[in-house]
């Protein structure tokens, strides 16, 4: 499983993006995200810190990801993003429209 | 993995070049990159950096042949060529189909564009290479990857 999910105690849903986000598997995270808000979580973070790579899917699947997260009302963080995938959001902009923190740690200490 | 690999020329000397052929299935995405890395390792050291590039590029790239090139259509496949050179590759990825106008393509940087979930992957191409060319009828992207 390339996107285990695991809660907190102060109900934070992280799910780590293993590998790579691309259009063979993104469809796969939309749907542990969707399992989450349907099972009531309103507090995401999305752990990139072991993600080799993101296509463009992978991008879009986060956009789409981010707007079901707002639609419930709920908080969407992501966080682990190295010094590549750091440059790939700053050249899409998609950096201004996650909330992007340095760690999961950060993150989880953010919302 | 299922590639066929029809053929594989190394030279005495670098360079060395790759052929491999990918079904017409994006579930064979991750695995088509993963044999593009492998081959260029073969020939060379790959950088931390530059296996980020090549990897985004090539899932970029096949991932469009497959799904508007060859638009899912399993009967037809698509061609990575990987030209290792000294100090750069060179990687093709040619589809059956038509082919397109890559002019065409809009930006996708427009304030009305952020929340699109697609529409970026030409643009990354670019912006990871150093050149990209495409053949006259647009099935075929030439993407050149420095090794610095």
């Amino acid at each position: 499983m390339p996107f285990p999910a695991t809660k907190s105690a102060d109900d934070i849903t992280t799910v780590t993006v293993e590998g790579q986000l691309i259009v063979a598997n993104r469809q796969d995270l939309k749907q542990v995200v969707q399992d989450a808000l349907d099972g009531g979580a309103r507090k995401l973070l999305l752990d990139f810190t072991p993600t080799a790579y993101i296509d463009s899917s992978g991008l879009g699947a986060l956009v789409s990801i981010n707007k079901k997260v707002r639609e419930v009302g709920g908080s969407l963080r992501l966080a682990g993003l190295n010094e590549d995938l750091r440059s790939l959001f700053e050249l899409t902009k998609l950096d201004s429209l996650f909330a992007i923190s340095e760690t999961a740690a950060e993150a989880l200490a953010g919302f | 993995m299922g590639f066929a690999v029809p053929s594989r020329s190394d030279q005495p000397e670098r360079p060395a070049r790759f052929q491999l052929i990918v079904p017409t299935d994006l579930g064979q995405v991750g695995a088509a990159v993963d044999a593009v890395l492998e081959s260029c390792t073969a020939c060379s050291e790959v950088s931390g950096a530059m296996r980020f590039r090549l990897c985004t590029v090539v899932a970029e790239a096949v991932a469009n042949a497959i799904a508007y090139g060859n638009r899912n259509d399993p009967s037809r496949h698509v061609m990575i060529e990987v030209d290792c050179r000294p100090d750069e590759v060179l990687i093709g990825v040619t589809d059956q189909g038509d082919g397109f106008d890559p002019a065409a393509v809009p930006d996708p940087l427009g304030p009305e564009c952020q929340d699109a979930t697609c529409g970026r992957g030409l643009f990354m191409i670019r912006h990871l290479t150093s050149q990209v060319v495409f053949n006259a009828r647009g099935n075929t992207i030439w993407m050149t990857l420095p090794r610095r």
